[in-house]
């Protein structure tokens, strides 16, 4: 096993059941998440990677199985309780889900504006605003509306309305995907800086091999709603079975 | 044969399905709206937003309906000897009628598509996920701002569209008999009774809260992809359309009932 024992587990994830009418989407999903580890998950289209996040962070509701985020239950957790929860867990949704009607400023505020226990009441959010564009590299858009940003700037201010958070997970939602392959990178490497400086746990969910080879620490293959396999990026590209191959072509 | 009642069976089941479904939403809505946190900013950019949408399009249509509407009702009433009543006749039948429901049917295709077609991209590309995320309830966000802004806003727009529609029928009286502003608009008053104008005015709140429902109801429960946006944007006019005829044969319908007690 490649899991590190002398770090604790932040996300736990035990025997995930969803199912939509007679779409069968996770039937028994485990998964770890360490403390300061790349875990990527990947999985083929529509075989449930985002039912299994927004699972994670309460946007579904499994039918069963258990999911414990810091040591909590997401599942028995009130509402108070999971958006103080959420404060701590950035998501990156796959198509950046910008608010069209706001600009950037607006779009980077509107998570200070009701999670306030986490940094009390704040006077002025500019230095937070500005502080987040700088880790993405884009303080000078800060006026733009999302519709004057390219799909990789989009990417980048999303991550930065999650970074405002300064939360200490990150879900990504295949972040390059939809992305040219120049872009795809930048993106990768500012996913490997926002580690290094806010020192966060990450779930990638991509089908991106390079993306993944680049960033994970550890992978988990989601294959007919479990597990099917687990391992570095290396043992898992050595592997034979043939299911594990058409990954990795 | 079989084959087409079960068909019968399948819409009429599906609609009462919508039906019950839009009744719980409308239930949401009345469960949450009384209760903090309350999204005050949003309610009064969407008043303003509808306001500004729809107020050129209400007045021109209302101006444009007085004008015909009088034009075409001047032969009849001259061969009855009846000119001196167009006034009054212009004034019951507008007020009471055609300057509501015709300012709702603009409204349900201006703002209540408008609305469907919003939440619903919305919905398809997960900015309603990333509310919920960010602590902020988009339903008291989105949903409550929105047919609060609706129903407040509605009997306004009407009220404009109505003085417009009589302003261009005596712009047509005041053409053809040189009848005077003060004359005409005296006559206007004189006939309005609260029994005309109470219930008119009540029904356009309902008129509101409907456009506001079904465009948000649509929007909020879009199906993924585009195709579901542009579903939810028509379905939102069609159904909102058949719905203010319902209330307004409804409104009718009580309001008889009162004033011949
Ligand atoms: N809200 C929903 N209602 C019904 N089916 C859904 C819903 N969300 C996802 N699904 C279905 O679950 C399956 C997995 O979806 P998803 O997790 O989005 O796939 P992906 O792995 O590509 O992210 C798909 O078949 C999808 O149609
Ligand atoms: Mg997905």
């Amino acid at each position: 096993m490649t899991n590190d024992s002398s770090k604790a587990p932040i996300i736990v994830i035990k025997d995930l059941h969803k199912t939509f009418g007679t779409n069968k989407v996770l039937d028994g999903f485990n998964l770890v998440l360490n403390e300061g580890e790349n875990l990527v998950v990947m999985g083929k289209s529509g075989s449930g990677k985002s039912v299994m996040i927004k699972c994670l962070i309460g946007l579904e509701t499994p039918d069963s199985g258990t999911i414990s985020v810091m040591n909590k239950e997401i599942n028995t957790l009130e509402q108070v309780a999971i958006d103080e929860l959420r404060t701590e867990i950035g998501f990156l949704f796959q198509g950046s889900a910008l608010y069209d009607s706001m600009s950037v400023r607006e779009n980077l505020e509107f998570p200070l504006r009701r999670h306030t226990k986490k940094f009390g009441k704040i006077k002025d959010t500019t230095p937070l605003v500005i502080e987040a564009l700088e880790s993405v590299g884009l303080a000078n858009a800060i006026n733009l509306m999302p519709n004057e940003l390219s799909g990789g700037m989009k990417r980048r201010i999303a991550l930065a309305r999650t970074l405002i958070l300064k939360p200490k997970i990150i879900l990504y939602d295949e972040p390059t995907t939809g992305l040219d392959p120049i872009t795809s990178k930048e993106i990768i490497l500012l996913m490997k800086s926002i580690q290094e400086k806010y020192n966060t746990s990450s779930i990638i969910i991509t089908h991106d091999v390079d993306c993944a080879k680049a960033i994970a620490n550890r992978m988990i293959l989601l294959i007919d709603g479990i597990n099917y396999i687990e391992g570095t990026f290396e043992e898992l590209n050595a592997s034979n079975d043939p299911k594990v191959q058409a990954f990795f072509k | 044969m079989k084959k087409y009642f079960a068909n019968i069976i399948e819409v009429i089941k599906s609609f009462l399905k919508e039906v019950g479904e839009i009744s719980y939403f409308a239930g949401r809505f009345f469960k949450e709206f009384l209760f903090p946190p309350y999204e005050f900013k949003e309610f009064l950019r969407q008043c303003y937003y509808i306001g500004n949408r729809s107020l050129f399009l209400v007045g021109v249509t209302g101006f444009i309906i007085g004008l015909v509407f009088t034009l075409q009702s001047r032969p009849t009433l001259q061969e009855f000897g009846a000119v001196s009543w167009m006034a009054s006749m212009v004034s019951v039948s507008i007020i009471r009628e055609i300057g509501p429901i015709i300012t709702a049917l603009i409204c349900a295709g201006r703002i209540g598509s408008g609305i469907g077609a919003e939440l619903g991209s919305m919905k398809v590309t997960e900015q309603i996920d990333a509310m919920e995320v960010s602590g902020t309830n988009p339903f008291k966000y989105l949903v409550i701002t929105r047919i609060l802004a609706t129903t407040l806003m509605l009997p306004l727009l009407v009220i404009f569209g109505d003085v417009l529609a009589i302003y261009g029928s005596y712009l047509v009286e005041n053409i053809k008999d040189n009848v005077s502003f003060q004359l005409y608009f005296n006559q206007v008053f004189n006939i309005l009774e609260y029994s005309d104008v109470v219930p008119a005015t009540l029904k356009t709140f309902f008129f509101g809260f409907a456009i506001g429902l079904i465009g948000c109801y649509k929007g909020y429960n879009c199906k993924k992809g585009t195709a579901g946006v542009g579903k939810a944007a028509n379905a939102a006019v069609v159904y909102t359309s058949m719905l203010l005829f319902i209330i307004d044969f409804i409104a009718v319908f009580i309001t008889n009932i009162f004033y011949k007690m």
